[in-house]
């Protein structure tokens, strides 16, 4: 909207989001300032000037809930004819519901811990500037967490592993990988939590997220989540340039305050890049249709476009984060790894796995020539012929987790493909594990941190993992059925391989019956 | 070098957009994707309003932008009449 | 190949996602219920906040407030993401087209001076007011438990952000970039305003997300909406030709009539859940009432003069007969 003052003199946006919102607060006097902001200080980041903070965007509430109206508008439009349609039948093949499970149960309940966290954060800044981008990002986070379930409640209606989201996210064993992510930022100060989730995961890493998934959704047919996708991004790029903002207002405030942000910048590439795992693993695997290999789109979005960031950051002292020589090794193997293991844990999981198909395995082979036939074609071949002779095999023996990013120890030295990486620490008398110097040095920073997490293998053995009122001393007790109930997973239905599945059946019968007079 | 990007949703509200962008770039490179429309620039790159408006023969706030964004890198400032994405190094 | 996937009719397996079919049967579930019931954690937490390490992430104990189930709150607006931005946005336009219709039309350069200053000595401190709701919004929305109760919170925050900026239109439209300054002058310095920011500041410092809430939207908004925007600019201030400045302030009306019924319901369903919570609510309405009450005094005056505590009383039995039928005496 033009905004003219009484005189008609017409203000621009700069000047006119200034008056909207940076006059807007004041010096409190009746409480302390320290009172009334008690989160802002104890991380050590020294902050001398909050009117130095540009917002980029300049939106105001009247700009943002027009826009923003739009957007909904168009979404939930497409939402509605996608599920009047079964637009789920469209999609390429009934395994690629599969890679849109893990979204939900993976991604969306963490939009809301997003929403949570932002509106901390924002309540937390004693900044005008900062306050309104964090909580305006808050709402966001809600819209995305919200429009996702939308988006997938009608797949929810046909089809079995999309019940339950929030409830899987809390308990279920992989799960607790993006949720102790999560955990780990909220549970941080606001200024960290900015740097990893505004800036690690939002400007580094969001687009490996989302691009991926959503160009993988339009190539396979899935219109609803491509819309959703779509217009999640569109918040998106302002929320990157929150982190970018944030970044270089933290480091611009005091050199006091570089070396904080670059451990920051070291923990929260690391950490979002195991995360991350579950994405390469899904490119690679779990589309029909391939869009691209993970190393690509890791090439593109971390490497290339990442690389011009640290150059530009390079001014304030910062350094590209730590451990990226074996990131840049590991972009050959981590999918591969991560699928053999969600493979053998099908069993326990909530959507199905499958061995690839020839002309699937030949396009790994293609993709990454120096690793794929040496190390994980011949493995993949091998489960594949004991499933065709009825072997299908599923591992029964619960996985050591790494203690900080809960990943199994899958992983591998640096350097060496066919040797497991180990780390191990002791502290207070105990002994604690890691899968790489990555990890074990971020526990080392912050022990009393992570001797909290909470480990889901560890946690079954100690008997946590039942329902209430269960009984393991009982004649004949089933510990894998019953950690499944504590799950809210459907035995049979959610689970094992997706040869067999209830889901390939309907999917099957449904597309026949489109496509025939039957 | 570096590179700065700039994705928007690939419509009819865009394709006077991206002519625009192109027309004032001339270094931009635009990638077709699907459903997508990539444009990638050497240090900098500028969407101007007036621009935009001669092509729409409409008033056109860059805010409205927002709506069909995908994604962006590089430094960001908007004004009234251009919104500039830009690398320092 | 081309599907008529429309001609296909099949059996759904199931109608909507477990935790709201365990509340609501397995039926149809509107986008509300999908969108709000549990989709907040609340087990198995890995570890304490550094900023709070008394207190799990998300933890009941954070307020004196006890409820079996913090999914037992219901906005009766339904508000989920979207059906918030669209009904906002609806507001928006309407807004826009008043504000627009003002300033179009020269309304402004006819209002009576007198009766102008009065207008920007009332409204324009206001901002600051709503600047700090909108920071209250946000502690109770990060601070409360169950989405629920939490979610109307993060509306409540950025709504009284936009009647700042608002606020801040009508001052532009009334006066000019200085007299924002001095309003928030007035807002820092002015006898008259003291007692109203000692209460807002005195809010900041709240740890009880309930209390916060009945401090902040039950008690200040609850006397402050009516009394000033109902009563002083649509009602007095139109009276003396200044209707024109009533058009730009018709958000606030509308606003508050909408959000009040959700906070009512807010109150009712804690009140309901246990003489306990009713009595602390009970002891907290009346508390802060008070302190509005004397708070918004001298605020008054600036616009009315001496029928101010007149005024005030009226709002105050206004605002009785409104919790009682929350089920709350004060």
């Amino acid at each position: 909207m033009d905004m003219k003052t009484s005189s008609g003199k017409k203000l621009g946006l700069k000047e006119k989001y200034r008056h909207m919102t940076r006059g807007l607060d004041w010096e409190t006097t009746y409480q302390k300032r320290e009172d009334v902001f008690p989160y802002v200080a104890y991380e050590g980041i020294k902050i001398h000037d909050w009117d130095k903070w540009e917002d980029p965007f300049r939106l105001t509430m009247d700009s943002y809930w027009k826009y923003q109206a739009e957007k909904e508008r168009k979404l939930y439009a497409i939402i509605d004819a996608y599920a009047q349609n079964n637009g789920h039948l469209n999609v390429t093949d009934a395994r690629y519901l599969n890679a849109i499970k893990l979204f939900l149960t993976g991604i969306s309940p963490l939009e809301y811990m997003a929403h949570r966290g932002f509106t901390h954060a924002g309540r937390a800044f004693p900044g005008s500037g900062p306050r309104v981008a964090c909580l305006m990002q808050a709402l966001d986070e809600l819209r995305h967490a919200q429009t996702q379930i939308h988006s997938l409640s009608n797949y929810n209606k046909y089809y079995n592993g999309f019940h339950d989201p929030a409830h899987m996210l809390q308990r279920v064993w992989y799960l607790s990988v993006p949720r102790s992510f999560f955990d780990d930022a909220v549970t941080a100060g606001p200024f960290e939590f900015m740097v990893a989730i505004g800036f690690s995961f939002e400007y580094v890493l969001t687009n490996l997220l989302f691009v991926p998934f959503v160009s993988g959704a339009a190539y396979n047919g899935d219109m609803g989540t491509m819309t959703f996708g779509f217009s999640a991004q569109s918040d998106e790029a302002r929320h990157m340039t929150l982190g970018l903002e944030i970044i270089k207002f933290i480091l611009e405030q005091d050199p006091d305050n570089v070396p904080i942000v670059q451990r920051w910048i070291d923990k929260w590439t690391w950490r979002g890049y195991r995360v991350l795992t579950l994405v390469g693993m899904m490119m690679d695997y779990m589309l029909p249709k391939r869009i691209m290999s993970w190393k690509e789109a890791w090439e593109v979005y971390f490497e290339q476009n990442g690389g011009a960031l640290f150059k530009d950051l390079s001014r304030y002292g910062i350094r590209p984060p730590k451990w990226l020589d074996q990131i840049s090794f590991d972009k050959d193997h981590i999918s591969h790894q991560a699928w053999a293991t969600f493979y053998q844990y099908g069993a326990i999981a909530d959507f199905h796995t499958w061995s690839p198909t020839e002309d699937e395995l030949d396009w790994l082979s293609s993709k990454y020539p120096d690793s794929f036939d040496k190390y994980y074609r011949p493995r993949l071949d091998y489960w594949r012929e004991q499933a065709e002779q009825g072997n299908r095999f599923y591992n029964k023996t619960l996985p050591q987790l790494c203690q900080t990013c809960q990943i199994p120890m899958v992983f591998t030295e640096p350097g060496d493909p066919t040797k497991i990486c180990y780390r191990e620490v002791d502290y207070q008398g105990e002994k604690f594990h890691f899968c790489s110097d990555g990890c074990k040095e971020i526990f080392e920073n912050e022990p009393e941190k992570f001797k909290q997490s909470w480990l889901p293998a560890n946690q079954i053995y100690q008997g946590n993992c039942f329902p209430d009122g269960t009984d393991p001393t009982v004649e004949g007790f089933d510990p894998v059925s019953k950690v499944l109930e504590y799950y809210n997973i459907q035995a049979g239905r959610d689970n094992l391989d997706f040869d067999g599945s209830e889901d390939q059946k309907n999917f099957a019968k449904w597309r026949g019956m489109a496509t025939s007079n039957e | 070098m570096s590179t700065v990007f700039i994705a928007l949703q690939a419509n009819e509200d865009t394709r006077p957009i991206i002519e625009a962008i192109v027309a004032d770039n001339p270094h931009a490179v635009v990638n077709q994707q699907p459903a997508m429309v990539k444009i990638d620039a050497e240090d900098s790159l500028v969407v101007r309003r007036e621009t935009i408006e001669e092509l729409l023969g409409r008033e056109f706030d860059l805010q409205e932008l927002q709506i069909n964004l995908i994604s962006l890198s590089g430094h960001l400032d908007e004004t009234d009449d251009e919104m500039k994405l830009y690398w320092n190094a | 190949m081309q599907m008529d996937l429309r001609t296909v009719s099949i059996q759904p397996l199931r109608q909507t996602y477990d935790p709201v079919a365990r509340r609501f049967g397995d039926k149809p579930a509107s986008r509300y219920q999908e969108g709000t019931y549990d989709i907040q954690s609340t087990a198995n937490f890995h570890y304490r906040p550094t900023w709070d390490p008394d207190h799990e992430i998300f933890d009941t104990a954070r307020t004196r407030i006890v409820m079996s189930d913090w999914y037992a709150f219901k906005d009766p607006r339904q508000f989920y993401y979207g059906a918030y931005t669209l009904a906002r946005a609806k507001q928006q336009d309407a807004a826009e087209a008043n504000l627009g219709f003002v300033e179009n039309h020269g309304l402004v350069a006819n209002l009576d001076a007198g009766l102008r200053d009065r207008a920007i000595a009332l409204l324009l401190p206001l901002r600051h007011v709503a600047w700090g709701a909108n920071l209250n919004g946000a502690s109770v929305c990060a601070y409360g438990y169950g989405t629920a109760f939490t979610q109307p919170f993060i509306f409540q925050a950025m709504d009284h952000l936009a009647i700042a900026q608002y606020l801040t239109r009508i001052g532009l439209l009334l006066g000019a970039e200085e007299t924002l300054d001095k309003a928030k002058e007035s807002w820092l310095a002015d006898d008259a305003w003291q007692g109203l920011r000692r209460y807002v500041e005195d809010t900041f410092v709240l740890k009880d997300p309930f209390e916060l809430f009945i401090a902040q939207d039950v008690a200040l908004d609850g006397l402050l909406y009516p009394l000033v925007f109902d009563t002083i600019v649509n009602g007095v201030f139109a009276a003396e030709g200044g209707t024109p400045i009533a058009l730009t302030t018709q958000f606030m009306t509308d606003w508050f009539k909408e959000t009040r019924r959700w906070a009512d319901a807010t109150v009712k369903t804690a009140a309901t859940e246990s003489p306990e919570n009713r009595a602390l609510i009970e002891k907290w309405v009346g508390h802060w009432r008070d302190r509005a009450a004397a708070a918004l005094q001298p605020v008054a005056q600036i616009a009315v003069g001496d029928k101010a505590d007149a005024l005030i009383a009226e709002q105050v039995e206004q605002f009785n007969a409104r919790l009682a039928k929350a089920g709350v005496k004060v």
